[in-house]
């Protein structure tokens, strides 16, 4: 047994740590998060050069890296630097392209990786929370071949910085009904294809998502990524990797939440003594604490499991740490707010930024209850078999 | 980072799973799986075949009768032993006072009880807590004042320990006692080896709300303490009291009786039924359970950090305390889901039933008997070896730095 990160990934955080504080301190970043584009196209130039996204792939695939540790370091680094950058879309569909694309569909990793192609899954539906396999937006093979192969037509949620990506990665029913396993499949699609609308919004915790509706938007046969119908098992593969990015972003951003709020125990008085002194709030912190022990312990898990070839000791594990996170970081969100009284409910705050991103990261790629439930089914399904 | 265990830890498991397989005595392990009370007999007799195997003190350096393993080969021993049913080990002589006379005793104390504990000569209680005083322990009343005479040196002791467990099978008690009543709460006080068996030592049993009497008053009304029986120095008794307590705590957080208690619970929970289903998916069962399953795994790894930055040969330190509050609250909460899995059936309490060989038919499930009698017995682990509210106080100290 070893918990020691190896030396590579002790270099990449440190100089990613480094080149975040510099470009993207608190200032910085609440600019590009709230700016037009969402985020920093400069800041993740540089997160790219730095090899950042070329970390979350394997060699053979062109990059450096790609195994669970790889992945759970970059987003600490990340989360504990609130950026908002487009990573998890990159990871998300590079990991894609990798599972079940042809070679021609994998050139496209190249410009992913440099940081040029913006990339995003555009997989959830207004009302679908969190159901993998449910999918609406219907492909249909083209009646006029001359025009493309498949037309898509139906409606994408909350797509990543949806609004500015260049490649999407969307799944459609091909066959089945909403919630069925078989018949889903996987296009990639343009961002600014005709016939895709694009509404943008800005999120609560900063960056961009955005609506997305296919009217009528014809494809290639090229563009369908592995086989059609099959695209749950993709899915799923590539959603572990994202459960595993947001659990350690999450911990990232824990671990800064956590050290503000003792910061703050131990500078701020009142009834002339340092709050800190309290053994009301003195209780709390060392409940954070040990919260936040066991969630770098769930990423941990994650991490190591994350390429685990047997799908329930790798699924279980995966819905475990953002289960965790989920309850964890929601509670060191309220908790840190609370513990810094009003100031806490500031902009002008860092803690509250951080304390926003950890509720939110809640809301992405399913949440406590639904991988509570998930653990629960796939337990329950191992036992059966 | 590789949490898998190495090709040696691998052996080794399989070596104590074979240990145990041959010789945990069948009787023994099923009572402890039905969660009956041991007998003195029982506890004897698996120390005694721990010590024959030489791995009874297993956190003790060779030098001394322990095996010499790794904190990673203890961690696999004890999780082995729970999930096989093997008795937890009695803490106080092996686990607690063991390593206080190594790092602490003279050469002669060690030569002589070091060697007493491991064959069962020697049964330790421990004598920190007092009336009054719960977690808080520097507040020490009992008194030992030295005196010479004719038959040599000795302190005479004066006052009352409380909840001594197992006292009442012990023939030896290591003692916190006042030998300075002038200095600061924590600087007067010293550790003492007591004999049981000395006039003026009296002992009643305290009776506890599952109805058993592990439990002990333990009274000393002007008893002669030889003087060669003080651990190292008069009035620095607290630095060995407080060195004792971390290994206490890694000790209580449990996580191989967690684990052996989880198999139990979903063992229950694919059985008993609840609208002609198993319990197991009764969808707010099955959510309690799921999430005591994914704190206990995040908790194995912590455990298993905590032990790999201690590997380089320090001891636990704050760190335990995180350990045992997380370990309890689990192991808690796991009994609680096992008393809740029996119904009504948890409600009707017979003694005997606690013991082995009862005869009469069970009521309920076969766990029924026990489950509501170890859920109230097990309240003790957020209250002994420091409440977790103390721990707590500990951590905000020494980790937190408030």
């Amino acid at each position: 047994m070893n918990f020691q990160h190896t030396e590579d990934r002790h270099m990449l955080a440190d100089s990613l740590n480094r080149f975040l504080s510099e470009k993207n301190g608190i200032e910085i970043r609440h600019q590009s998060a709230g700016s037009a584009l969402g985020f920093s196209r400069e800041v993740y130039a540089g997160l790219a050069e730095l090899g950042t996204i070329g970390a979350l792939f394997p060699e053979d695939a062109g990059g450096f890296g790609g195994t669970g540790f790889d992945v759970s370091v970059v987003f600490e680094c990340l989360g504990s630097n609130l950026a908002v950058e487009p990573l998890l879309g990159a990871l998300v569909v590079g990991q894609a392209l990798i599972a079940a694309g042809t070679d021609a569909q994998r050139a496209a990793l190249e410009s992913i990786m440099a940081g040029t192609s913006v990339a995003a899954l555009a997989h959830e539906e207004p009302g679908s929370h969190y159901e993998l396999s449910h999918v609406t937006l219907s492909a249909t093979p083209a009646a006029d071949p001359s025009a493309g192969d498949w037309v898509l037509n139906g409606r994408k949620a909350v797509v990543p910085m949806g609004d500015a990506a260049d490649l999407l990665l969307v799944s459609a029913r091909t066959a089945g009904q909403p919630l069925d396993a078989d018949g889903i499949s996987l296009f990639l699609v343009q961002g600014d294809a005709p016939g895709v609308s694009r509404r943008g919004n800005g999120r609560i915790d900063g960056g961009r998502t955005a609506e997305l509706t296919f009217t009528n938007v014809a494809v290639d046969a090229s563009a369908l990524l592995g086989a059609p119908g099959q695209g749950l098992a993709v899915l799923e593969r590539i959603s572990g990797y994202a459960l595993l990015a947001l659990a350690a972003e999450s911990l990232g951003a824990m671990d800064m939440a956590k050290d503000q709020t003792l910061e703050y125990l131990r500078t701020r008085k009142q009834f002339g003594v340092p709050i800190g002194s309290f053994q009301a709030l003195q209780h709390r912190m060392a409940d954070l604490l040990l919260e936040v022990e066991q969630a770098r312990s769930a990423v941990i898990n994650a991490a190591a499991a994350v390429d685990d070839t047997d799908r329930t000791t790798r699924e279980r594990a995966l819905s475990a740490a953002k289960y965790s996170v989920g309850r964890i970081g929601t509670l060191v969100a309220e908790e840190s707010i609370q513990m810094h009284g009003g100031i806490g409910m500031t902009w002008e705050l860092p803690l509250a930024h951080y304390a926003k991103r950890l509720v939110m990261i809640d809301h992405q790629f399913g949440d406590e209850d639904h991988h509570l439930a998930r653990f629960i089914a796939l337990g329950q399904a191992a036992v059966c078999a | 980072m590789d949490l898998q265990f190495t090709p040696q830890e691998q052996a080794f498991r399989d070596d104590v799973r074979a240990f145990l397989k041959d010789q945990l005595p069948a009787r023994i392990a099923n009572q402890v799986k039905a969660g009956q009370r041991l007998s003195k007999a029982d506890q004897e007799e698996w120390h005694a075949i721990l010590n024959a195997r030489g791995w009874l003190a297993n956190h003790w350096p060779e030098a001394h009768g322990g095996p010499g393993w790794s904190t990673v080969q203890k961690f696999i021993f004890d999780t082995e032993c729970a999930l096989a049913g093997g008795p937890r080990i009695v803490p106080f002589g092996v686990n607690m006072l063991g390593p206080v006379l190594i790092k602490y005793a003279n050469a002669q104390q060690k030569a002589h009880w070091l060697p007493r504990i491991l064959s069962g000569e020697d049964w330790w209680c421990q004598g920190y807590s007092e009336p009054g005083a719960g977690s808080d322990l520097a507040s020490v009343k009992t008194t030992a004042v030295r005196v010479t005479d004719a038959s040599g040196d000795h302190y005479i002791v004066n006052g009352q320990k409380t909840w001594t467990t197992q006292g009442q099978h012990a023939n030896m008690i290591f003692c916190l006692v006042r030998t300075d009543r002038e200095a600061k709460a924590q600087s007067g006080i010293s550790f003492l080896l007591m004999d049981m068996n000395s006039p003026g030592v009296d002992l009643r049993p305290i009776r506890t709300l599952d109805g058993d009497c592990e439990v002990n008053e333990v009274f000393f009304t002007n008893v002669k303490v030889p003087a060669k029986n003080l651990v190292g120095e008069e009035n620095k008794g607290w630095t060995y009291a407080k060195y004792l307590l971390t290994y206490e705590r890694t000790g209580i957080a449990g996580v191989g009786f967690c684990i052996a208690a989880l198999v139990k619970l979903k063992v229950i929970a694919a059985r008993v039924l609840k609208n002609g289903k198993p319990l197991d998916q009764d969808p707010l069962f099955a959510a309690r359970m799921a999430r005591v399953d994914i704190d206990l795994e995040n908790m194995k790894t912590t455990n298993l950090r905590v032990i790999a930055a201690a590997a380089s040969g320090g001891v636990p330190g704050a760190e335990s305390s995180m350990l045992k509050i997380r370990g309890t609250e689990i192991r808690q909460e796991i009994l609680s889901l096992i008393r809740r899995a029996m119904g009504p059936y948890a409600l009707p309490f017979e003694e005997e039933a606690q013991y082995a060989g009862y005869a009469e038919p069970l009521l309920g499930e076969p766990e029924a008997a026990t489950a509501a009698a170890h859920y109230f017995n097990y309240r003790k682990l957020s209250i002994f070896g420091g409440s977790n509210e103390i721990q707590k106080n500990i951590i905000s100290k020494m980790i937190l730095g408030l």
